[in-house]
Parts: C-alpha cells; sequence; structure tokens
C-alpha cells in the first residue's frame, strides 16, 4: 500500500479505525512503564534529588512540542503541493496537541526550575525559544478559528505555518544571540556520546516512545473528527442547496 | 510600481490616512513610560533603547491593516490583482509605502523621543540608525500578516496576533545593537544580523504575501 492513499478520506478513516485502539494502547503501555518506571524505580539523583524526576515529562514534551510543529510544517507543504484535505486536517488536528505539549514543557520546567534554580522563570535562550513557540501555535490555532471557508484557511494557515517557521528557526538563534543560557545542554543526542546515566537513561526513551505514540494516536483521532465535521459541513451544504 | 507607491502614500498623508497617528501613538507609549517606572534618571537611561525599539514597534503594528483592507474594500486590490504589475510588485509598492509613512518618521522622532528618557548620548545616532535599517522588516512583516488577514472583517486583534511573534527576531538586534553601541561594545555583528533580516524579509515575504494575496481575492 502505497503512503498517498490515506489521502483519501475513506482509506484513512478505514484504516486508522483500526489502528488506532492499538495506538492508544501502546501509547498507554509505553507511557505508564515510562512513567511508573520513572518515577518510583530510579535512584535520586545526588544533587538535584528527587526533582531530577520531572525530567520524565519535561524532556518527551518538549521533544513533542517541537516535533508537532515540524509535522505540521510537512503536512502544510503536502497540502501546498499535492491539495490532499487530510493533510491540511493533519495539519489542523496536531496544532492544539502541540500547543499542550508546549505548556507541559513549560509548566514542568518551572517546578523543576524553582527549587533547581531558585525561581519559576529566567529569560534563558530555551525557554524564551519556548515561549515563541508557544504564541506561534497561538496565532496559527487563531488563523485557523478566524476563517470560515475550510479551504481559504488551509492555505492561509499552511503559508503562516511556513513563514512560522522561518522566524521560529530565526527568534531561536536570536534568543541564543541575546541572552546568557542557564538550562543545561542537550543530554540526549543520536550521534554525540550519551551523558546520562542508563538507570536514568531508559526508562526516559521508554516515556519519549510512549508520548511519541500519544501525540501520533491524538492526531489521528483528531483528524477522524475533523473528516467527520467536514462530511457533516458538506452535507449541511448540500441540504441547503436542495 | 512608483504610481502605486506614490498613491499609498498621498493617501496616507491625506486626513483619515493615519499618517500622524503612529508618530502621536509612540509620543504617547514614550510619555506613559516614566508613569510606570518612575523617573530615576539611572534607570529610564538604561530602558530607553528597548523602550523606543519595542514603542516603534507598537506604533508600525498601528497602520498595518491599513495595507490591504481599505483596498480590498472599494475593491481596488481585484484592479491591482489583475493589472499587468505582478502581485508581488504591488506588495512591495505597498509595503514601502507604509514603511515610509510610518518607519521612517518613526526613526527620526525615536532620537527626539528618547531626550524625554535621557538616552545616553551616542544612543541617539544608533537608535536613528538600528530603526532605519530595522524598520523595512516590519513593514515587510506587517504587510505579510494585514494580506493574511484582509479577508476577515475583524482582523485587527489576530493581525497583531500573528504579527508580533514574527517581529521577534528584529526587536532582539535591533534593539540589541543599539544597547550595545550605547555601552561602549562592538556593534557589528547584531547590525549586521539585523541588516540580513531586513534584506531576507524583502526579499522574499513579497512571495509569500502575493500568494496570500491570491487565495484571499479567490
Amino acid at each position: 500500500m502505497k503512503f498517498w492513499e490515506f489521502a483519501n478520506p475513506r482509506v484513512f478513516m478505514g484504516w486508522t479505525d483500526k489502528v488506532l485502539p492499538w495506538a492508544f494502547a501502546l501509547a498507554g503501555a509505553a507511557l505508564a512503564t515510562g512513567l511508573i518506571w520513572g518515577f518510583f524505580f530510579t535512584p535520586d539523583d545526588f544533587r538535584q534529588g528527587s526533582t531530577v524526576k520531572i525530567i520524565y515529562l519535561h524532556v518527551p514534551s518538549a521533544f513533542m512540542a517541537i516535533n508537532a510543529w515540524i509535522m505540521m510544517l510537512v503536512a502544510s507543504l503536502i497540502w501546498l503541493i499535492r491539495r490532499h484535505h487530510v493533510s491540511a486536517l493533519a495539519a489542523k488536528a496536531a496544532a492544539p496537541v502541540g500547543i499542550t505539549f508546549t505548556l507541559i514543557a513549560l509548566f514542568t520546567g518551572a517546578v523543576w526550575g524553582q527549587p533547581m534554580w531558585g525561581t519559576w522563570w529566567a529569560w534563558d535562550p530555551r525557554l524564551t525559544s519556548f515561549l515563541i513557540l508557544f504564541l506561534f501555535y497561538l496565532g496559527y490555532v487563531a488563523l485557523w478559528a478566524a476563517i470560515e471557508d475550510p479551504d481559504t484557511a488551509a492555505d492561509l494557515t499552511s503559508i503562516l505555518c511556513i513563514v512560522g517557521s522561518v522566524f521560529a528557526l530565526l527568534s531561536r538563534y536570536a534568543v541564543l544571540f541575546w541572552n546568557q543560557g542557564l538550562h543545561q545542554g542537550a543530554s540526549l543526542s543520536l550521534d554525540k556520546e550519551v551523558y546520562i546515566a542508563d538507570v536514568f537513561w531508559l526508562p526516559l526513551v521508554v516515556s519519549i516512545g510512549g508520548f511519541l505514540l500519544l501525540f501520533v494516536a491524538l492526531v489521528l483521532l483528531r483528524t477522524r473528527t475533523e473528516i467527520r465535521a467536514r462530511r457533516l459541513f458538506a452535507l449541511r451544504l448540500r441540504e441547503r442547496m436542495a | 510600481m512608483l504610481a502605486l507607491f506614490i498613491r499609498d502614500i498621498r493617501l496616507a498623508m491625506r486626513a483619515g490616512g493615519g499618517f500622524g497617528l503612529a508618530l502621536a501613538f509612540f509620543l504617547i507609549l514614550v510619555t506613559l513610560v516614566p508613569f510606570g517606572v518612575g523617573t530615576d534618571v539611572a534607570v529610564l537611561s538604561k530602558i530607553a533603547p528597548g523602550i523606543l525599539w519595542v514603542g516603534a514597534l507598537l506604533s508600525s503594528l498601528l497602520s498595518l491593516d491599513r495595507i490591504f483592507a481599505l483596498d480590498r474594500e472599494d475593491g481596488t486590490l481585484d484592479v491591482l490583482a489583475t493589472a499587468p504589475i505582478p502581485l508581488e510588485g504591488v506588495v512591495i509598492a505597498k509595503a514601502a509605502a507604509h514603511w515610509v509613512t510610518t518607519g521612517l518618521p518613526l526613526a527620526f522622532a525615536a532620537p527626539a523621543l528618547g531626550v524625554l528618557l535621557h538616552l545616553p548620548a551616542p544612543g541617539h545616532l544608533w537608535l536613528l540608525i538600528t530603526l532605519a535599517i530595522g524598520t523595512p522588516a516590519l513593514s515587510m512583516i506587517g504587510a505579510f500578516g494585514a494580506a493574511l488577514t484582509v479577508g476577515l472583517k475583524r482582523g485587527g486583534l489576530l493581525l497583531s496576533l500573528l504579527v508580533l511573534p514574527l517581529y521577534v527576531p528584529t526587536l532582539i538586534f535591533g534593539a540589541e545593537t543599539a544597547a550595545r553601541a550605547i555601552a561602549g561594545q562592538a556593534a557589528t555583528t547584531p547590525l549586521l544580523l539585523l541588516a540580513g533580516i531586513t534584506l531576507g524579509s524583502v526579499a522574499l515575504l513579497p512571495f509569500a504575501s502575493a500568494a496570500v494575496l491570491r487565495v484571499n481575492l479567490r
């Protein structure tokens, strides 16, 4: 089966109908494993104490907050290039999920920062970039909400997503230039040596996997809702015409 | 394009065009700051460059919705879309007119208003330079936002929500250049980055804005 066949709403609905329960079950299992393992069966850090355990929420949600935007960017590009409605609706469906992950990352960061840094908030480049990312999400969702015609809304938000990505990236490096950082560097990397002990690393990876699956499941669910809403809209329109 | 540019400037200068509004808003904003933070000279002179930059940014936001909305209402935009010049050219001409009637006056007003905020001596020239270099980017980004919201009845608030996050890099480099220059540090790097943002915006955003306008005129 080719990937582009999912652009057919009927194929998409039929396929996701089967996959969705599994996605939710796997996400739940991975989240439960990762979080319970992380919260109860890992040792305390020798300097951070038990506050280190917030990492199992903070890092995965921050990771997914950025990836949600990237997914929206890809979906927007697919919509602009190939005009697949499912793609535009998936981008729309991902935005509120991305906002939530951004908020979770900001909130858990603040909760961790209070005992560790002695402050809820610092104008650190990473924190600031996330706040700006949050604002970009808000603008994107607001634009979707403001426009009535679904195709116009999809076109405009797609272009906003592309322009916004460029400016979000610019902002990321601009704030790096503007202020010194308090936030530690990345502990996880695909190509560099890992700076984190295995006892913490394994549950963290499971948590990240759980958040990723949760994101996929939520986006699929929300996309299905959007497709149904769109069908309803079309049916009502047809009724009014008749 | 030149004719359109001159027409837009003329429209902005005439009554109801809002030419003086941005300047008046800027003056009021700067007047309000000492009421909020007190009249301590040390504090004011420290925050002056940043306040002036934020003030200029907010003032240029005021007249953004006029770039396309009025022309859309009376049908001029449809005529322009079918005119022999490309829509990208229309966007550039209109953004340039917005800059001449908003950004440039703000850049010249900022050093004068700096006196009210006890801006340190070398800062006046630097504010003029950074604002003159940075405000074209503000007008261009603003034109993109205005194009996005042109089809909406009450797009004003949404316009600010869309445009202000896009202003972040420009503001950072602009205010950073002014602050560094006043502190006597080397300011070339942020100045070049600011110029880069302006040039990049002018080069790329007309295409995005024109694409958005085409969608809205469908």
